[in-house]
């Protein structure tokens, strides 16, 4: 058991937060709430913006991020990535968090990236990995669907076979970021007979494909982080197929070894409550938005910090997993679940601290405190114990494939 | 940084797991809740052949010399097999308060004996206020040379019964001093008290009681600093053994107990406890360690403090949401006496208590939080 770094990693973790120092774009310094918990839209909506400080930024900080191989660092090298050891990935991951500078290359990177790798042919790969590290191709992703949320393998997207050519029709939801994507990944069902698990394809696209319609949807929290994505008669070629037809699910689900311990959260949810010590530390008597009776809030400040501590531990304990070689099972679950819930204490307590004023939403009014951060993420991580796995289903998951109970 | 234990770390962890579930059974823990001494002489003597007493004990007065994250090691398997007995007494009372101010006469008296069996010691702190701070030592100390007499009252003294040393805290004009009391003498008078847990806490009247001073006068509170870290941690790492049986034993319950035509634990509502009980169980695990890894480590005194005072709130808080809960999964079957979840009800609520709850220990994480 350690909790420190080893001298290697000391010197690595320098060289990270070193290099984030002097090469983070103004833009994404301080604590800017450009960047939505819940997808890397900050960055890669800067990275279409038709405002050019902002587009400016977005590449500048990809450009100097792949200087050092970083656009991609859990990829191996041979594929463009630092090939960067799984500590080693933990170790960047925490200091990009720290300083909350955004990942860039979204989910071409982090998903679709890795699966390519894993699954995909040599022309695939050439294709279109390049334009993914390169940041001129973004990717969004097609799995829910308006009838299969947590029961993602009943989806009913069909893609029918004609000559050389999928023929698509269907309806995708929650399609994060596709309004700033070039291409989609989806998992379309091409055995409508075959058990459900076993019908389903996993495809790439040009989003522009005719036919093939990208419409935001507003959250409760007046973003548009995510999209409803329409399908008729999309024609892909089938040499769009990643990996054997009908294999799509699996192919989806490939676990590479990559980091997976979340450990973003951890830092982010940590740095959120130092910022609220020190607001409500340095707060003057006269201009104070904390609550007046703020001693009955004190223990909860004290929990949301023990929580913190506690998924940091679930997140290193997914990497130290990693870094013997052990796959983590329930242990990934445990650090989901976790972590979501605590994010909604965190942001629960947040508003409990400055009472009345957490009625503010904008962030620039004489009365918002601490530019009502807090209000906001009260909101915004309503959807966090939801997507990737609810709540429900990582219970369900830690009983039956953790502890070995029997399904229902 | 890692995660795992070292290789004999976990020869340590399972070697004690296979004793102890031949050594200690269920039997052996409900007898020792009525008997007089609440231990069993034979099961501490091979213990002691085992090492464990003197786990913590320098090579040079008989010991093991291992560190305090390996103690912790042990005492989760304690807590999983719910040992009965003076053993965090005689280690975490008297042991390491020895180690760490003890003169060279005093060591070489007493931590040989500790290690072979032959000794048994508890810390006597808390008094009827209840406190865990150093306001809370009242009993009056008069010092004269390297002699020290003991007044006041002390309560919840674990072991006193069976213990033939005390590590008495009292309060000197020059302020908090520590002695070293034998059991044995007119002075102190033991009464045993009937616990939630069948442990033997004891009040304890000191009525010019005689001992040996131990460390400097006036000087106590701050020698008592890390006896109190490595004892709240310890108590800790058996609610974490403790807590993590419980859960063991209600899946397998679960796994077993049919209703409506099929398994319980094949319900959601069950299925989602156990889920819960298995991230406290973890959790618990985990910030224990970080406390234990702090001090064995020595990290920066803040820290240290803090990593104790976290440990404590958690781990108390999460190990009785965890034996809550295994009382509910097992319905009314739990609330008997014959099944055994209930032995681990009872104990988790004793070291919960000791050295201060969750709420306690909150209250110094926030302070320490400048809030």
């Amino acid at each position: 058991m350690d909790w420190q770094d080893s001298l290697e990693q000391a010197q690595f973790r320098t060289e990270v937060a070193e290099f984030i120092q002097t090469r983070l774009p103004d833009r994404y310094r301080s604590g800017d709430d450009n960047n939505d918990e819940t997808q890397t839209t900050g960055w890669q909506a800067d990275r279409k913006s038709n405002d050019a400080s902002a587009k400016e930024s977005a590449i500048n900080w990809a450009d100097a991020l792949a200087e050092k191989g970083w656009i991609a660092p859990h990829w191996p090298k041979e594929y463009g990535g630092a090939g960067l050891s799984v500590m080693e990935q933990f170790i960047y991951n925490q200091e990009m968090a720290k300083a909350d500078a955004p990942p860039v290359g979204g989910m071409g990177v982090s998903l679709l990236g890795p699966t390519m790798i894993v699954h995909g042919s040599e022309e695939q790969k050439a294709e279109h990995l390049p334009k993914i590290l390169s940041g001129e191709v973004a990717w969004a992703q097609g799995y829910s669907e308006p009838s299969s949320g947590s029961d993602l393998a009943s989806l009913q997207t069909r893609a029918t076979r004609d000559g050389d050519d999928f023929v698509i029709n269907g309806q995708k939801i929650w399609t994060s970021g596709a309004q700033y994507a070039d291409w989609l990944f989806a998992l379309v069902r091409t055995d409508p007979e075959a058990p459900k698990h076993r019908g389903i394809s996993f495809l790439v696209m040009d989003i522009t494909t005719p036919g093939l319609t990208v419409r935001p949807i507003v959250d409760m929290g007046w973003q548009e982080p995510f999209n409803e994505t329409f399908f008729e008669d999309v024609r892909v070629s089938t040499s769009n197929i990643v990996g054997e037809e009908n294999r799509g699910w699996y192919v989806g689900m490939t676990l590479l070894d990559f980091e997976r311990s979340g450990i973003s959260g951890a830092i982010e949810y940590e740095r959120t409550i130092k910022e609220l010590l020190k607001y409500v530390n340095s707060e003057s008597e006269s201009d104070t938005k904390v609550r007046d009776d703020f001693e009955s809030i004190r223990h909860q400040i004290a929990d949301r910090y023990l929580e913190v501590n506690v998924l940091f531990n679930f997140a290193f304990r997914i990497v130290s997993m990693q870094n013997s070689g052990m796959v983590p099972n329930y242990e990934a679950s445990v650090n989901k679940m976790f972590g979501s819930e605590t994010h909604q204490r965190l942001a629960r307590t947040g508003t409990k601290v400055f009472g009345l004023y957490s009625n503010l939403w904008s962030e620039d009014s004489e009365y918002s405190p601490m530019r009502s951060s807090f209000t906001r993420d009260y909101v915004r991580s309503v959807p966090h114990t939801i997507f990737s796995g609810s709540s429900e289903i990582q219970r369900n998951v830690i009983a039956t494939r953790g502890l070995g109970l029997p399904r229902g | 940084m890692d995660l795992g234990l070292t290789e004999m770390q976990e020869m340590l962890k399972n070697g004690a797991r296979d004793f102890l579930e031949n050594e200690c059974p269920e039997q052996l823990v409900r007898d020792m809740e009525e008997d007089d001494a609440g231990y069993s002489t034979a099961l501490w003597q091979k213990m002691a052949e085992q090492g464990w007493q003197g786990l913590l004990i320098p090579e040079e007065h008989g010991g093991a010399g291992f560190d305090f994250l390996d103690l912790c090691v042990l005492l989760e398997e304690f807590g999983r097999a719910l040992v009965p007995g003076p053993f965090m007494s005689t280690v975490l009372g008297g042991a390491v308060p020895l180690i760490e101010i003890g003169s060279d006469d005093q060591k070489a008296e007493f931590l040989p004996k500790i290690a072979s069996g032959d000794v048994i010691f508890t810390l006597a702190l808390t008094e009827p206020s209840a406190r865990f701070d150093e306001e809370g030592v009242q009993c009056e100390a008069s010092v004269n040379g390297n002699d020290v007499t003991f007044n006041g009252v002390k309560l919840f003294v674990p072991d006193a019964n069976v213990a033939d040393y005390m590590i008495v805290a009292g309060r000197s004009e020059k302020g908090v001093t520590l002695g070293i009391v034998a059991t044995d003498q007119d002075g102190v008078d033991i009464t045993q008290l009937q616990t939630i847990a069948r442990d033997k806490q004891a009040e304890v009247k000191l009525n010019n009681a005689q001992g040996q001073l131990l460390g400097i006068e006036g000087e106590g509170w701050e020698a008592l600093g890390p006896v109190i870290h490595r004892y709240t941690v310890g108590e800790c790492a058996y609610m974490v053994g403790l807590a993590q049986m419980d859960f063991e034993i209600s899946v397998d319950y679960a796994k077993e107990r049919v209703q409506f035509g099929r398994p319980i634990g094949s319900f959601q509502a069950i299925q989602h406890k156990c889920a819960d009980m298995v991230t406290d169980v973890d959790g618990s695990r985990f910030i224990m360690y970080k406390a234990a890894w702090a001090i064995s480590t020595g990290q920066p005194d803040d820290d240290t403090q803090i990593s104790v005072n976290m440990a404590k709130a958690w781990c108390s808080d999460a190990t009785r949401r965890v034996v809550a809960h295994g009382q509910q999964i097992h319905g009314g079957i739990g609330f008997t006496k014959d099944y055994k979840i209930q032995l681990y009800f009872r104990r988790q609520k004793r070291a919960e208590l000791s050295f201060g709850d969750a709420d306690y220990h909150r209250e110094l994480v926030a302070q320490q939080l400048g809030i």
